[in-house]
């Protein structure tokens, strides 16, 4: 009753609306690489087969093997990068685990401690006491103590999972039998993610992509990677269309079901220096191949994400013209890792506007 | 033949009955398959459950055979077996699917409530209360009989096809629309028959033991003077009750929308997917404290005995299990956490989720306190109850992890699950079941079982779960998924150890069956009571084993 309390409390707490946190929208830049050549062009050369992927480049990233991936010598919980991911991590190495295994280790030692000092030869003769108020009444009220101190930091980090700020990014997931399909509706771009067959499968046709370290780690890469802005805030719209699916990223703490005929809401905002590759996998039975349709996410700075939007033949809102949008300031690496001060120099509404599209509906957030 | 009537009348008709001859027993076909008799159905359940349970065990062999590297080296030989070679990988890994949904159901419905409520509950609650059998002797016989059925159903889903191969490949959760649109071909009908089946015989068995326990007592023996494994029996009895006709709608419902064209789970037709998730674990949550009930009594029986003392708090620990169960009906949700909830429904699954916690500790720190002051001894009962209070504690404490909503969104569906729910279940349930079947065994079979051999398969045995399961959180905290076939070579390490842990447990259970032959054939004669003061319930009062028909004359409890 007293959690419940607390809950109702805390939940209340949580209506409250945040100080919206407004990321300065960085202009929006592109590289001369991929400014240049018209992006319908481009499009179909990143999509061939085997040779034609340039590796490292935006989308084809190459994979930190300690970060965003399960570790081969690991007893943890993956990295975190985003905010909640961190303070949920934190919560379970600060506060869960430590007390799980004191409780464990507790109970263990008055085991061990009985079993010595009461065994036959040591203790001939039983006592009858069978009964002990105080003794009862404490094992009931500490673990009740323990509990709510363990609610409270529970239920803060629920009310910060489900106050997401105004979105940057919409992506809608799609779960199908058995790939994903990423949607960026505010840009019009959309693709299939497929697991990407070893090398040496007998179904793999001639010419067909294979899987390389490159791309990631067996059965975790994908031919297609979703690719996100760091440091914005990210909307996921998940849904499916045959089965239940569930979309999940270890590093981002994030997992939800993707329900055929409804439509689950979720957010990240991954820390703006933790651009990477984030792998993760279909986390619902799905039938025969739900072991293979991993989720690959990779993680750029804003300017790069521009880019590869483009790239992809996705509209910039704001941006009129075709070839993408155009910005006085310098290069995007600079422009990338300072946009704070870079916004001033690009003041159109058009570029600031870049990546917060208007008609992100927040209130349908909190209630998914 | 002794029926209901006889029972209820025995008061009354005592010296009547007293000159039967207890011991008539009938011929072996009317004995073994038209049974009335709670010892032999209880003793029905016991064979049943250790067939099901090596079946069960020999797939979860299959499934760690082929988790033991990575890659996929033996699904390819596909089911049926001898079939294999000719598999395509798709059908290959749809018998994983279908090893991991047989798995599940076969554990559940046909090792662990045989084994308890069938197994020994019908054994010893009419022993225990000082009944000379069920309330309803023929009604029990048939919830016997309704498994058997339901067990070939599920057996013979495997050989029909079910989707992309043969078998259902749903998970023992047989979620919607995976089970209705995703699962083409009858194996999935079947295996919905089987668990109506199975469901029937067990709302049977729980009206039976709800009867008996409240209208057969022995004289003097009111509610609180009932051994805690009673009180057990009792709680499981209404959460089954209560709990399995939602199970039989969700069930039906999936039926209806697999074949007559409802849409219940389909959103094209204004239904809802997650509201099958609901109904069934509105059941799947109760359900798993059904099958850990009964282990709580048994527990609290065996560590009674060797302690030498009373159990500590009995009210405490027989209104702890009341409580476990009502709160078990509000906490389902937990198990749903990553479907999509608002905020104030994931608030209150956490903290009703966590609230369980609390009488679960009143009962592990009761038990250690009956040990406290204790004279103890350590036969091999008092082994696996040891076992159970400690590695019950561990998957007690990462269910407190997974309990907070927030947090879940991480282990949800991983092997952190996995390893939660098999420490209390298969080092939780099965070392109960270990526990009662060797506490008991001298008095169902008259026979003693051989000491050394019961420790030498408790300690395989604790090793090789623990070596199972323990890496299990390793694996889950680094993002491992449930139900995956073949993992990428980041958790090789892990399941290689984990594999290794499961050979060592099948040899624990192979000292488990060379010690049962060994001990129905040559074991020594075992007396009324093998276990001394301690054992105060009334089964110890009774030859070894028990005559047929006992209790002519109903004792009397002060």
């Amino acid at each position: 009753m007293r959690l419940i309390g607390w809950a109702i409390a805390l939940a209340a707490a949580g209506l409250t609306p945040a100080a919206a946190q407004t990321p300065a929208a960085s202009p929006a830049t592109t590289s001369a690489s991929a400014a240049a050549p018209a992006p319908a062009a481009a499009a179909p050369g990143t999509t061939a087969a085997q040779p034609a992927i340039e590796y490292g480049s935006v989308g084809h990233a190459l994979p930190n093997p300690k970060v965003g991936m399960p570790q081969p010598d690991s007893e943890g919980i993956q990295p975190q990068v985003t905010v909640l991911g961190e303070e949920a991590l934190h919560f379970h190495n600060i506060w869960l685990m430590p007390l799980i295994t004191l409780i464990s280790i507790f109970v263990l030692a008055l085991l061990a401690w009985t079993m010595f000092r009461y065994r036959r030869g040591a203790n001939p003769t039983p006592s009858r006491n069978s009964h002990n108020t105080l003794i009862e009444v404490i094992w009931t009220l500490v673990p009740v103590l323990i509990l709510v101190s363990i609610a409270i930091p529970s239920i803060r980090l629920l009310r910060h999972q489900y106050t997401p700020p105004p979105a940057d990014v919409t992506v809608k997931v799609t779960g199908h039998q058995w790939y994903w399909t990423y949607e960026y509706p505010d840009y019009g771009v959309s693709f299939d993610s497929n697991i990407l067959k070893e090398q040496g499968d007998p179904t793999l046709k001639p010419g067909d992509r294979f899987r390389t370290d490159k791309d990631g780690p067996p059965l975790l890469a994908a031919d297609e990677r979703m690719v996100l802005p760091a440091g914005k805030v990210v909307k996921f719209i998940i849904t499916a269309d045959d089965v239940i699916h569930s979309f999940a990223v270890p590093a981002f703490w994030t997992k939800l079901d993707a329900n055929p005929g409804q439509l689950n809401e979720t957010w990240v905002k991954v820390d703006a220096n933790k651009t990477g590759v984030y792998y993760g996998q279909c986390s619902e039975l799905c039938g025969a191949r739900h072991g293979y349709m991993p989720i690959n996410v990779e993680v750029v700075t804003p300017a790069q994400f521009q880019q590869w939007i483009a790239s992809k033949g996705g509209k910039l809102p704001g941006a009129k013209p075709a070839t993408g949008p155009d910005s006085t300031a310098a290069s995007p690496t600079s422009a990338a890792a300072t946009p704070a001060a870079a916004q001033p120099q690009a003041p159109q509404p058009g570029d600031a506007n870049a990546l917060k599209p208007a008609a992100t509906n927040q209130a349908a957030t909190a209630q998914n | 033949m002794s029926t209901t009537a006889d029972a209820l009348n025995l008061k009354e008709h005592g010296a009547h009955d007293a000159h039967h001859d207890a011991d008539h027993k009938p011929s072996f076909f009317v004995r073994w398959f038209m049974s009335t008799n709670h010892k032999d159905i209880g003793t029905l359940y016991l064979i049943f459950a250790i067939v099901a349970g090596v079946i069960g065990g020999a797939i979860s062999g299959i499934m760690r055979w082929e988790l033991m590297e990575p890659g996929i080296q033996v699904l390819n030989h596909a089911w049926p077996i001898g079939a294999g070679g000719g598999a395509t990988f798709d059908e290959a890994l749809h018998h994983w699917n279908v090893l991991i949904t047989a798995h599940g159901l076969i554990m559940i419905f046909f090792m662990v409530m045989p084994a308890m409520i069938g197994g020994f509950g019908n054994w010893f609650v009419p022993l225990m209360i000082g009944a000379p059998d069920m309330a309803f002797p023929r009604m029990n016989n048939i919830s016997f009989w309704l498994l058997i059925p339901s067990f070939l159903l599920l057996l013979g889903s495997t050989m029909v096809p079910g989707g992309s191969g043969l078998g259902a490949g749903t998970g023992w959760t047989i979620y919607a629309p995976l089970s209705t649109s995703g699962s083409t071909g009858p194996a999935v009908d079947m295996a919905i028959f089987a668990m109506h089946l199975a469901g029937a015989s067990s709302i049977l068995g729980a009206v039976n033991f709800i009867t008996t326990i409240f209208n057969m007592r022995a004289p003097g023996m009111t509610l609180h003077k009932m051994p805690l494994f009673v009180w057990s029996v009792l709680i499981t009895a209404f959460l089954l009750l209560l709990s399995l006709p939602v199970l039989a709608g969700a069930i039906t419902m999936l039926l209806t929308d697999r074949n007559f064209g409802t849409t219940f789970f389909d959103a094209s037709g204004g239904g809802n997917v997650v509201l099958y998730q609901h109904l069934f674990w509105f059941f799947g949550h109760p359900e798993v404290y059904i099958l850990i009930l009964p282990g709580f009594g048994m527990v609290s029986q065996i560590v009674a005995t060797f302690s030498r003392k009373p159990v500590f708090g009995y009210l405490g620990m027989a209104y702890a299990m009341v409580a476990i169960g009502v709160v078990g009906f509000v906490v389902w949700a937990h198990h749903m956490f990553t479907t999509g909830m608002n905020v104030n429904e994931k608030m209150y699954f956490t903290a009703a989720t966590m609230i369980i916690a609390v009488p679960t500790g009143v009962k592990i720190f009761s038990w250690i306190a009956t040990m406290w002051g204790g004279s103890l001894t350590f036969e091999t009962p008092m082994l696996w109850a040891i076992g159970f209070i400690f590695l019950f504690t561990v998957g007690g404490v990462t269910g407190v992890v997974l309990a907070n909503g927030g947090v879940d969104n991480y282990m949800h569906d991983t092997y952190y699950v996995v390893a939660h729910f098999h420490y209390v279940l298969s080092l939780g349930a099965v070392f109960a079941i270990f526990g009662g079947f060797y506490y008991w065994f001298p008095k169902m079979s008259g026979k003693m079982y051989n000491e050394a051999l019961g420790k030498l398969h408790f300690f395989l045995m604790f090793i090789g779960v623990n070596v199972v399961f323990f890496p299990q959180h390793f694996l889950g905290l680094d993002g491992m998924p449930r139900r995956i076939p073949d993992y990428t070579p980041a958790f090789a390490y892990w399941n290689k150890i984990s594999t290794i842990g499961y050979m060592i447990t099948v040899a624990g259970v192979a000292v488990f069956f060379v010690n049962l032959i060994w001990s129905l054939a040559a074991g020594k004669k075992a007396p009324n009571n093998p276990w001394g003061e301690g054992a105060t319930t009334l089964e110890w009062t009774l030859t070894s084993p028990p005559p047929f028909h006992q209790y002519s004359t109903l004792p009397r409890i002060d």
